[in-house]
């Protein structure tokens, strides 16, 4: 096994800055998830620690070795593609054993392992097909054997679920993770959905047009996004971002659009005291909120424009002038088209981001400092 | 009510008409063929017949004109058999030099960025486009300059040099469709770059390498220009040379000698194309994609 350390990584092509300036940290025995959209340089920085691209910038460390000039086939690095990859013209078999021949190792010995990982993910019976005669997960699966087979010190796995149905999706998630937990490998899985990510990894690594947003254990993202990429990105369905004005009319701190005004409970006060009034971002999470038919503390009155049953609750959608805002509604509340409701925030999970997009809880930790 | 479109009559006119249509295609396709068939049945009846009257009415069967295959119809030509391993090892060598050397060129032109890269792809097509008739004095002189004149070796590297442009398109077109992620996953495995060329991706390209190989050996098998320009040693001709002497040498070309001669010649191609037909059928052009 293997700790990882990436230092001021950076690739461009010709002018594309896919990554940059990544600085990452993976412990030894490890699960992180590289999380973000399509085309923020996840995969680009998984093949950079696979050895397939060199970085134009920076540093990789394997257990502080640097491995920048260290060839792919010597890093001990196993890497299940998005597409698999697999060899189509070689069986299932010989396609798990081929890093194993590569490797000179005896042939007895192959047909031992081969057969033990073929074991640890149930694809046994596969072993004399084609892999053209495979369906999407048992590919996957023999593209996670291949990884495997060797006994990498680390795993990297890229969108391994991406091509499976979803209810394979989910079986497969668990699975990877018993593998991940029973082999104990550090392990990097590099993903756009924020459910697999939190679901399945130790630590997440948001990044967005190439750059690091936020790195910590999933509760961290969701409790504290460090900026409303973040913020908006995680979060299923997603926070809710409105443009406000921050105030203190009578003393009291507000927060104030053309449509409502929410009083800011006493401790957000502290929070904002070092600023000036100003413009803000707030952030609500449909899931913070509270919906009563009696005004209570610091609320809002909407009106139901639309409801969509989710099975678990409801999503409640309400509007306030130009503004659109979502509850999620627990499922023994009836709620109609054209109800009226109070709206009751819950204080001490709202989010406020400056103009630069931070978080105010941040920028104060960092004006701290 | 709603009017039916089709009556029973009218899909009865719409079933003639394509009957018509039908029959009036094959009458067009047999007239078009007519005379390459015609040539060939006369290469069949005169091969073993004696004179022909008129040249068309065959007289009595026979196989005197087959004699060329243990006795040399003339003193000043060389021995059939030693012509047949010639010509095969002319073809032989074409196909050999146009495999390896297309192959190699083409990875490296699919998969590799390089300065000058785009000017090579279209300078491959230009090349092919070449008339290769109008090289021949040039060649004539440069391989009089390598001591390659009159020498086998000189047309396959001729020959060879020709074809390759081409071998580097198809080449090209087949590497082309092999992911990238199959390559990288071979590194990853531990392959170095050789081994992946080697163990991943030639053989993913073997449809290509069977379609220009074949190419290759008919085009050597059928040479005939470069033979008669540049080789002149009986020692060196090949078959084409060799009914190229036919027609040339007599006063009064022995058809019945040249259509044998002719026919012999064929055979082994007619052989090939029987044997690997089916294997041909398959070769379409890049037929590997998505793991399938
Ligand atoms: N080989 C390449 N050549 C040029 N640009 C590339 C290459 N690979 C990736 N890119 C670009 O780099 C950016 C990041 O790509 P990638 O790492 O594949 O993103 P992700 O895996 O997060 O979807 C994209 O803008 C992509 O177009
Ligand atoms: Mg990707």
């Amino acid at each position: 096994m293997a700790s990882i350390r990436l230092e001021r990584l950076t690739k461009k092509f010709g002018k594309v800055v896919a990554v940059n300036n990544l600085n990452l940290e993976v412990r030894d025995g490890e699960f992180i998830a590289l999380l973000g959209p399509s085309g923020c340089g996840k995969t680009t920085t998984l093949l950079m620690i696979a050895g397939i691209y060199r970085p134009t910038e920076g540093n990789i460390y394997f257990d502080d070795v640097l491995v920048n000039d260290v060839a792919p086939k010597d890093r001990y690095v196993g890497l299940v593609f998005q597409s698999y990859a697999l060899y189509p013209h070689m069986r299932v078999y010989d396609n798990i054993a081929f890093p194993l021949k590569l490797a000179k190792v005896p042939r007895k010995e192959i047909d031992r392992k081969v057969h033990e990982v073929a074991k640890l993910t149930k694809i046994e019976e596969l072993l004399d097909r084609m892999p053209g005669q495979l369906s999407g997960g048992q590919q996957q699966r023999v593209a996670l054997c291949r990884a495997l087979v060797k006994e990498p010190e680390i795993l990297l796995l890229d969108e391994p679920l991406s091509n499976l149905d979803a209810r394979l999706r989910i079986e497969t998630r668990a699975e990877i993770k018993r593998l991940q937990r029973e082999l104990g490998i550090t392990s990097i899985l590099v993903t756009h959905d924020q459910v697999e990510a939190l679901t399945m990894s130790e630590r997440v690594a948001v990044m967005h047009q190439g750059v690091l947003q936020q790195y910590g254990p999933p509760d961290e993202l969701y409790d504290r996004p460090r900026n409303l990429f973040v913020a908006s990105f995680i979060g299923d369905p997603p926070m809710n971002l409105i443009p406000v004005e921050f105030k203190k009319t009578d003393g009291k701190p507000a927060l104030v659009t053309d449509s409502f005004v929410l009083p800011l409970a006493e401790a957000w006060g502290e929070v904002l005291g070092q600023m000036d009034q100003g413009e803000f971002t707030l952030g609500i999470r449909p899931e913070d909120v509270r919906l009563s038919t009696e005004k209570e503390g610091n609320a809002l009155l909407g009106e139901v424009f639309l409801t969509e049953p989710l099975g678990g609750g409801t999503l409640v959608h309400f509007r306030f002038g130009e503004i659109s805002f979502r509850v999620l509604a627990p499922r023994e509340i009836k709620v109609d088209v054209g109800d009226k409701l109070w709206i009751i925030p819950d204080q001490e999970k709202l989010h406020l981001f400056t103009k630069d997009g931070l978080s105010v809880r941040e920028v104060g930790r960092q004006d701290a400092h | 009510m709603a009017t039916h479109r089709f009556t029973p009559g009218s899909l009865e006119r719409e079933r003639r008409k394509q009957k018509l249509l039908r029959f009036s295609m094959y009458v067009f396709l047999i007239l078009a063929s007519l005379p390459i068939v015609v040539g060939y049945l006369w290469l069949f009846v005169g091969a073993f017949t004696g004179n022909l009257v008129y040249g068309f009415v065959p007289q009595e069967l026979t196989v005197a004109n087959w004699s060329f295959l243990w006795e040399s119809p003339s003193p000043a030509w060389p021995n059939i058999w030693r012509t047949f391993a010639n010509t095969f090892f002319l073809a032989a060598g074409v196909t050999v030099i146009m495999v390896v050397v297309s192959t190699s060129a083409a990875y490296v032109v699919s998969r590799m960025y390089f300065p000058g890269r785009s000017m090579i792809l279209a300078s491959t097509l230009i090349l092919h486009a070449f008339p290769a008739i109008t090289l021949l004095i040039a060649l004539y002189y440069i391989l009089r300059t390598l001591g390659l004149l009159d020498s086998l070796w000189g047309v396959i590297l001729v020959r060879a040099g020709l074809m390759v442009p081409f071998g580097i398109w198809v080449m090209k077109g087949f590497f082309d469709d092999i992911p990238w992620d199959i390559e990288m996953s071979a590194l990853i495995d531990g392959a170095t770059r050789f081994q992946t060329f080697w163990k991943v991706m030639l053989p993913l390209v073997k449809p290509g390498i069977a379609a220009i190989a074949v190419f290759a050996f008919m085009a050597g098998w059928a040479e005939y220009i470069f033979l008669v320009t540049f080789v002149r040693d009986p020692n060196s001709w090949t078959l084409s040379s060799y009914i190229n002497a036919i027609i040339g040498n007599y006063r009064f070309t022995n058809y019945g000698l040249l259509a044998a001669v002719s026919l012999f010649y064929m055979f082994p191609v007619l052989l090939f194309f029987l044997l690997t037909q089916k294997l041909l059928m398959k070769v379409t052009v890049g037929g590997i994609k998505g793991g399938r």
